[in-house]
């Protein structure tokens, strides 16, 4: 690794890949960090050393990032793997670590292509040993084939029933599937659904594993509006309410699923705007139309941005780019507009079916909200949904403020995987919209830095501390 | 809401520490206040601190204040009904080699010959059985028993608690924009509608010096970021608080585990925005100085590093006392140690609205010590 690059990039799955092997070869320095072991990101995770045999149990869609990979490596960009990078400053400074040394890189482009994380489902139990989300379980499968026998796999969308078609594929027995889209979706998504016909090949995708789940004898619940986990130290059983009634599955593992939202933690530390998505129910960056942010010289691309998914990543990354190529003279406009063109066609193809998607999908108001007051909410310091509601009930206006109240989002995950649900619970508790609310701002590092590593970072202080 | 008038005996300008402080105070004192702040109640240096209460190596003017904090800190549930997470395991400050250790020695005994016996010396063995953790290299240190920390949050909160239950008014979202005097009556523009009131209070932290610009007085406030860092839960290690001689180091382990470092480092405040950046070659820095001192920290994991805003006097001490105009006070400036004097300055203030006097010697930070430039 240098010390200072034209582009870099966080991120190398099909958004950060892309990016960086458009960005290579017009005479721009580019630099691809991510902290997995090979490229990839979250959809194509491990595809260049892939364990299974048959490739029918990822899929084709999986085995397509055979092609970003290889057109990455031979594209000159510099990719470092296992790079954890936990601060990137409105200079853009990026603090990177690798092999247990920490070291500051500067550039005079920085695309953030972090991607997604999966939504939180805050129901009581949701803490207890053996659950997790079914992406959790879905990357232990990619990357070293390993599976939990008869889990019960709970809630909605896309992702949820491609890991359970994978587990099917894969040989790996399903216990059941309860879905919790709600009905009334349905309707909601209606009014989108032409545009979306216009991508019926995807739209159809997921129907068929559906189909084979169910063929294949998995029960597949749907319409449950209500879950809860139950067992005392570890899960042993499922609750789901359909209507009036509650019945129980007992299950020794369960994976909770109910969407993706952007990891948008990098991009807050490092103070780009977001705003309040009503529709995706979650933060997105301001952008213009090359990923810029509102600092110049930061872009986001891919879901990190806003949730496309992986082809709409792929589309962004080269656009992105390209608007950063231009920024750092490696490209004229009209240079850079032409051949970013063909991949806003594409994009523009691809974000057909999304409102639908959206609609469809969206998780309904109380399983994103805790219902029961001792629901964890923050699971690193166990603050339980009462204590929320009791600070705003104190005068707590916001997540921020609410660490003067409670100890929530100062745990080792600083509020990444609870920020959501305590803005949405706080906008409900004080009848306001989430964007008066605000997020929870990450302080930097935004990954967890070890003590020797900060101390033996090679750079000068501005000002050293004055005698008192 | 924006057309009415509030009206009360004192307007305190500043929701902090100082602020509230004041106003508690105001209000046992029989006098109702009403609390303006432009943020929110502890969103600035009161709510990010280190919470260190502190006498050792507090300058000597301080010190008078500095005891009397203390004595209100060790009974602070009597004050505000809770306890604040106040703990006294002292503070220590080490040396590392022969001539710190006679610089210590030295200050020690200046202090004595002001009659302040807390700080003692002690020698290397004294200072592995108080700090097992610490590096073998130390030769001793200075030792103040009683000092400690307490919980800058829960702090907060207890004094905002307390002052509204004494009937303080406080009005958040609402930064002060004008102030004028009218007869014997200050005036006070805010996006909450006017105030008035015969009494100013100027708790404004590091915007104090705008505030007092305002009034009529002048004091050269330099706002600086200072720079936190803190760790996972550790098992216990560490209990008196650890400072250096030769070192700008900080070091405290909390009851619930993680460490906190600080050391005075400093980032970049933007005030106007209330935003900090953070400088991560002194944030460098002061974790070297950590893992010279602590070795088995050095693969602890730092989680979160932060810089709050705070308004720094020249000489590093604070301005306390009336102002220039009848009916002025001021509070502000406390240079990165005013959360363990709050309790006193709160009081302080109390009387010199209440009575015109205080009972302690505060005439070292008079705003009268600065003189404004030539234009
Ligand atoms: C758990 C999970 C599984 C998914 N599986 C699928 C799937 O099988 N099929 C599908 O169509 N969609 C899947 N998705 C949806 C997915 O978001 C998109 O399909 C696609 O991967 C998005 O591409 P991207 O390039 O924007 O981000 P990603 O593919 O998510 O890539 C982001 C990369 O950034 C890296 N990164 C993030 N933060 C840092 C940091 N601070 N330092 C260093 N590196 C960092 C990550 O390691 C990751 O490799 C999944 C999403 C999640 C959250
Ligand atoms: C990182 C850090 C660590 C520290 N560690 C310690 C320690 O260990 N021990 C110790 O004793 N001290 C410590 N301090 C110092 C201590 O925190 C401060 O001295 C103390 O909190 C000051 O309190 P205050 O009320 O004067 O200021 P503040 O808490 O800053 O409050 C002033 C308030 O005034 C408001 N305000 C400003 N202008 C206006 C306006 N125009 N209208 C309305 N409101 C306005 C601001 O919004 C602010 O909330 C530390 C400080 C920092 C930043």
């Amino acid at each position: 690794m240098k010390s200072r690059y034209d582009i870099a990039i966080v991120g190398a799955g099909p958004a950060g890949m892309a990016a960086a092997a458009a960005a290579a070869g017009h005479g721009a320095s580019v630099l691809l960090l991510d902290e997995q072991s090979e490229a990839g990101g979250q959809i194509y995770r491990a595809v260049s050393r892939q364990n299974f045999k048959d490739r029918n149990i990822l899929g084709s869609d999986y085995y397509e990032g055979l092609d970003l990979v290889s057109e990455l490596a031979s594209s000159g960009a510099e990719h470092v793997t296992g790079a954890t990078v936990w601060q990137v400053s409105p200079e853009r400074e990026i603090g990177v670590s690798k092999d247990g040394t920490a070291r500051m890189v500067t550039a005079g482009q920085v695309i953030l292509a972090t991607g997604a994380q999966e939504r939180p489902f805050p129901v009581p139990g949701w803490t207890l040993p053996g659950v997790m989300t079914a992406g959790g379980a879905q990357s232990v499968l990619k990357s070293s084939a390993l599976a939990a026998p008869d889990a019960v796999f709970a809630g909605s969308g896309p992702l949820l029933y491609l890991v359970a078609y994978q587990y099917m594929k894969a040989g790996i027995p399903v216990r059941a599937i309860l879905d919790t889209t709600p009905r009334a979706n349905a309707l909601r998504a209606l009014p989108h659904l032409p545009a979306a016909l216009r991508s019926i090949g995807a739209l159809m995708k997921g129907r068929r594993w559906i189909a084979s789940l169910r063929a294949a004898g998995i029960p597949f619940i749907k319409h449950i509006e209500d879950l809860k986990l139950t067992g005392t130290d570890c899960v042993t059983g499922v609750e789901y309410r359909r209507g009036k009634r509650w019945r129980k599955i007992d299950a020794a593992q369960v994976f909770l699923h109910q969407g993706v939202v952007p990891d948008v933690n990098l991009a807050m530390a490092a103070g780009c705007a977001h705003r309040w998505s009503a529709a995706q129910l979650c933060w997105h960056a301001e952008t213009d139309a090359w990923g810029e942010t509102d600092i110049p010289g930061i872009a986001i691309a891919g879901d990190g941005a806003a949730i496309g998914g992986a082809l709409a990543a792929e589309y962004l990354g080269r656009i992105a780019a390209h608007g950063a190529l231009h920024r750092c003279g490696c490209l004229g406009r009209a240079e850079r507009d032409s051949l970013a063109a063909p991949f806003r066609r594409a994009l523009a193809g691809e974000m057909r079916l999304r409102p639908f998607l959206d609609a469809l999908f969206r998780p309904p108001r109380r399983l994103r909200i805790p219902q029961g007051d001792a629901t964890i909410v923050c699971r690193c310091e166990e603050v339980p949904a009462a204590l929320i509601r009791e600070s705003v009930a104190l005068g707590c206006l916001g997540p921020n403020q609410l660490k003067s109240f409670s100890r929530c989002g100062m745990g080792p995950c600083q509020g990444r995987f609870c920020g959501l649900t305590v803005s949405e619970m706080i906008a409900e508790a004080r009848g306001v919209g989430v964007a008066e609310v605000g997020a929870l701002r990450l302080r930097p590092p935004v990954k967890p830095l070890m003590l020797e590593e900060l101390a033996a970072l090679a750079v000068e202080p501005v000002s050293m501390p004055g005698k008192r | 809401m924006a057309s009415s008038t509030h009206t009360a005996d004192a307007i305190v300008i500043g929701g902090g520490l100082h602020g509230c402080a004041a106003a508690l105070y105001l209000a046992r004192s029989g006098l109702r206040s009403i609390i303006v702040e432009k943020d929110h109640v502890g969103r600035h240096a009161s709510g990010v601190n280190a919470g260190g209460v502190r006498r050792l190596g507090r300058a000597l003017p301080e010190l008078p204040l500095a005891d009397a904090a203390l004595a209100q800190w060790r009974n602070i549930r009597d004050l505000v009904d809770d306890d604040c997470g106040f703990a006294s395991p002292g503070q220590v400050k080490v040396a590392e080699t022969e001539a710190e250790l006679q610089a210590l020695k030295a200050r020690r005994e200046t202090l004595l010959a002001h009659g302040f016996g807390h700080e003692e010396i002690i020698d290397a063995k004294q200072l592995r059985e108080l700090v097992p953790a610490l590096a073998p290299h130390c030769v001793g240190a200075m030792r103040v028993r009683g000092d400690g920390h307490a919980d800058p949050f829960s702090t907060m909160q207890a004094f905002k608690r307390k002052a509204l239950s004494l009937g303080v008014r406080i009005f958040e979202r609402a930064p002060v924009e004008t102030l004028q005097k009218r007869g014997g009556t200050w005036r006070v523009t805010s996006a909450r509608g006017g105030l008035e009131a015969p009494v100013i209070v100027n708790c404004a932290g590091a915007w104090g010096g705008r505030i007092a610009g305002m009034l009529g007085d002048y004091a050269p406030v330099e706002v600086q970021a200072l720079m936190l860092m803190i760790t996972e839960r550790l098992k216990p290690f560490v209990k008196p608080v650890i400072g250096a001689q030769g070192r700008s180091l900080s070091f405290k382990q909390f009851g619930n585990g993680t460490v906190l470092i600080g050391g005075g480092y400093r980032g970049r405040a933007e005030p106007e925005r209330n935003l900090t950046h953070l400088d991560f070659g002194g944030l460098a820095a002061n974790a070297a100085a950590a893992a010279a001192l602590f070795p088995a920290m050095r693969g602890a994991r730092i989680l979160r590093c932060w810089a709050g805003i705070e308004g720094h006097m020249p000489d590093g001490i604070p301005v306390i006392g009336a102002g220039m105009e009848e009916g002025v006070f001021h509070a502000f400036g406390f240079s990165a140690h005013g959360f363990a004097l709050s309790p006193i300055v709160g009081k302080i203030i109390a009387d010199l609205v209440a009575t015109g006097a205080a009972d302690l010697p505060i005439g070292a930070f008079s705003i009268g010590r600065f003189s404004r430039p030539a234009a």
